[in-house]
């Protein structure tokens, strides 16, 4: 069953349509309905392509939003091999909005952390959708350090909200958290490599992916803000989130202009969830790439690039 | 070599803000609503002489009441790019930024000076929360690189004054970019085993926290200081629950650890002198009010210079640059 958006209304009718015509066939024998529903389904397909040719910024938050996309813990289990998850931060809990562990990655040893959402009613509560406390990015400190002693690569994946906003997180130090896991980031002699799989959302982004390279796939966005949290501040109007996603620049695209995204993964047409084998398996290619580009590379020599890449970041604009 | 060591040789400062007011002004205090001269309030920091409540203070003001004899120097930050993603709202950026320089008749949110305190030296960085909210833009994050790059070439310690409501919104991801970049700072810092002190103050919250602000080998907060990540509102609409008095204010945050202390403004300059300079292991402070030292650079500026007219934007800059380019002595 796909999960239609809102602008892809038009669409969803013309391939319920086609549904139709041949789920009647199937009931009815004889009946040919091929002909009509070939000619829907060439409709839809023109269609999907001139949606998806040049989603507007919010549409694309929508699509980095979707709930079909693959998450986290898809691309972990089709990627890699022995994935063992590794739990706790030591001093709390364990937080299962981020995940993270031991796993092989083309039979190389790594350490894969990254925020799961969650993709039922169920799995969204347990895991916070995706929203992690500080034990969260304690544990990926913990996780990162183990990396680092061990001389093995840490890939993060990035699918977040942003950092929960409760009671029992500010308590027990969000943003000494975020700080830290930020300053981790910054400070193993391992190649980091990151990639935003669809929502990167603010200081609880930026714990996981202040990395030696970041990608980002081509629907995904990466903001200081959600465009909601910017218009009601801005516009003092949360419906205003059109504008402010416009204006917030967020789009994967234009922060491979920046300079903050390295590189952009294309989705399959219509977007990573509507062919989810497809959009994992470039995500791999990609974490394949990255990783090579990184090989080696002395502990030092990754720490300092790392640093000098942030150091240099907001030399260029954007046009206007 | 590096891209940000472009520094000013020291030269004048204006002790107070060009913008004070005049004397026979009163000033209500938020905490308990009495009424304050406000000389009284400026000689007492713009802590209520009732009440004891911590009122905002620019880092000039701040600056001129930490340095011995008030005598700070500049240090130059980088100037970034203007306006870098075209940014609109109701307003445009450069329309914000620019009202927001009128106002406040300074270039940015954060000012970096360097300077003797209890004749110890330092370089200290203040967050302005009178411009746009101290919003961490890239110049808060050059700020705060060019004082951490300035702390380790003269070798000495760096005491930042934080207040922001958070990101600056109008840079978009580039402001979120200067958590990660002033991290590296920081990390400048510790690996010269310089000391880098925090003193928190009212409001500090969001990227700004989850930053610099909670990286400091001694974290001090001013009484009652907003510190958070998620403000208040926030966390009530998502939770649907009152939360209780005095939440995410520096008492309660001692209370729980991220803080190592508490203290009133008045006290902060005697406890920082004494807290260098046992982690420096020097000698014991000498107490009271020092006059200025024997800088020949530096001049202490005429106390009447609050009486440059208010419209004027601070010339700092050009000045700086004039000074930094055309050096007939260089
Ligand atoms: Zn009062």
């Amino acid at each position: 069953m796909t999960n239609y958006l809102d602008f892809e209304k038009p669409l969803a009718e013309i391939e319920g349509k086609a549904e139709e015509l041949r789920a009647m066939a199937r009931a009815s024998e004889g009946m040919d309905v091929e002909d009509e529903a070939g000619a829907l389904d060439r409709k839809a397909a023109d269609m999907l392509r001139d949606l998806y040719k040049d989603l507007t910024p919010w549409r694309k938050c929508q699509v980095a939003r979707h709930p079909q996309r693959p998450h986290c813990r898809d691309y972990i289990e089709a990627l890699f091999k022995e994935y063992t998850p590794l739990a706790g931060d030591r001093n709390f809990a364990d937080d299962h909005a981020v995940m993270g562990g031991l796993a092989r990655l083309d039979g190389r040893p790594v350490m894969v952390i990254g925020h799961e959402k969650g993709n039922d009613t169920k799995s969204r509560i347990e895991r916070n959708f995706g929203m992690a406390r500080p034990e969260g990015y304690r544990k990926a400190i913990r996780l990162m350090e183990m990396a680092d002693k061990f001389d093995l690569p840490v890939i993060t994946l990035v699918d977040t909200p942003g950092a929960y906003p409760g009671k029992g997180a500010e308590e027990r130090g969000q943003s000494e958290a975020i700080a830290r896991s930020t300053e981790k980031c910054l400070q193993i002699g391992v190649p980091l490599v990151s990639v935003i799989i669809g929502e990167g959302g603010s200081g609880g982004a930026v714990a996981f992916a202040t990395a030696n390279r970041v990608a980002m796939l081509e629907h995904s966005v990466y903001s200081v803000i959600s465009p909601e949290g910017c218009a009601s501040i801005l516009w003092k109007d949360s419906e205003k989130m059109r504008e402010a996603a416009e204006a917030l620049r967020l789009t994967a695209q234009d922060l491979a202009k920046l300079g903050v995204a390295d590189r952009i993964i294309k989705e399959p047409l219509g977007g990573a969830q509507r062919d989810r084998e497809a959009a994992i398996a470039s995500v791999g290619a990609a974490l394949g790439d990255m990783l090579k580009e990184l090989d080696g590379k002395s502990a030092k020599a990754l720490v300092k690039d790392r640093r000098q890449k942030y150091l240099d970041l907001g030399q260029k604009g954007l046009a206007a | 070599m590096n891209w940000i060591s472009n520094y000013v040789r020291p030269r004048i400062n204006s002790l107070f803000s060009r913008r004070e007011m005049p004397e026979n002004l009163w000033s209500k205090c938020d905490g308990c609503g009495t009424m304050l001269f406000h000389r009284e309030l400026t000689e007492n920091l713009n802590v209520c002489t009732n009440c004891g409540h911590h009122m905002g203070i620019t880092p000039r003001k701040r600056f001129a009441a930490l340095f011995d004899g008030g005598v700070f120097s500049e240090v130059k930050v980088p100037t970034p790019i203007a306006d870098p993603l075209h940014f609109r709202d109701q307003k445009r950026y450069p329309d914000r930024l620019k009202a927001a320089q009128r106002s406040t008749a300074e270039k940015e949110a954060m000012l970096v000076a360097e300077g003797e305190i209890g004749r110890t030296p330092i370089v200290a960085a203040a967050q302005d929360f009178s411009f746009m909210g101290g919003s961490m833009g890239m110049y808060v994050g050059n700020a705060i690189i060019a004082a951490a790059e300035r702390a380790v070439t003269l070798g000495r310690p760096l005491v930042l004054f934080s207040a922001a409501g958070g990101a600056r919104m109008q840079e978009g991801i580039l402001s979120l970019m200067q958590m990660p970049r002033t991290t590296v700072a920081i990390e400048m810092l510790k690996e010269a085993n310089l000391p880098y002190i925090v003193v928190l103050t009212h409001p500090t919250t969001g990227g700004v926290t989850a930053s610099y602000a909670m990286l400091g080998d001694v974290h001090i907060a001013e009484p009652n200081a907003l510190i958070c990540f998620a403000g208040p509102r926030v966390i009530e609409q998502t939770i649907r629950e009152k939360l209780p008095e005095g939440f995410q204010r520096a008492e309660y945050l001692l209370d729980h650890g991220m803080l190592d202390r508490v203290t009133d403004r008045r006290a902060l300059r005697d406890e920082l002198v004494s807290i260098l300079r046992m982690l420096l292991k020097e000698p014991p402070p000498v107490k009271g009010d020092l006059p200025k030292p024997d800088l020949p650079e530096t001049v202490v500026a005429p106390a009447g210079d609050a009486a440059a007219p208010a419209e004027t934007p601070q010339p700092a800059e050009q000045e700086a640059d004039a000074t930094s380019g055309k050096d007939p002595k260089a």
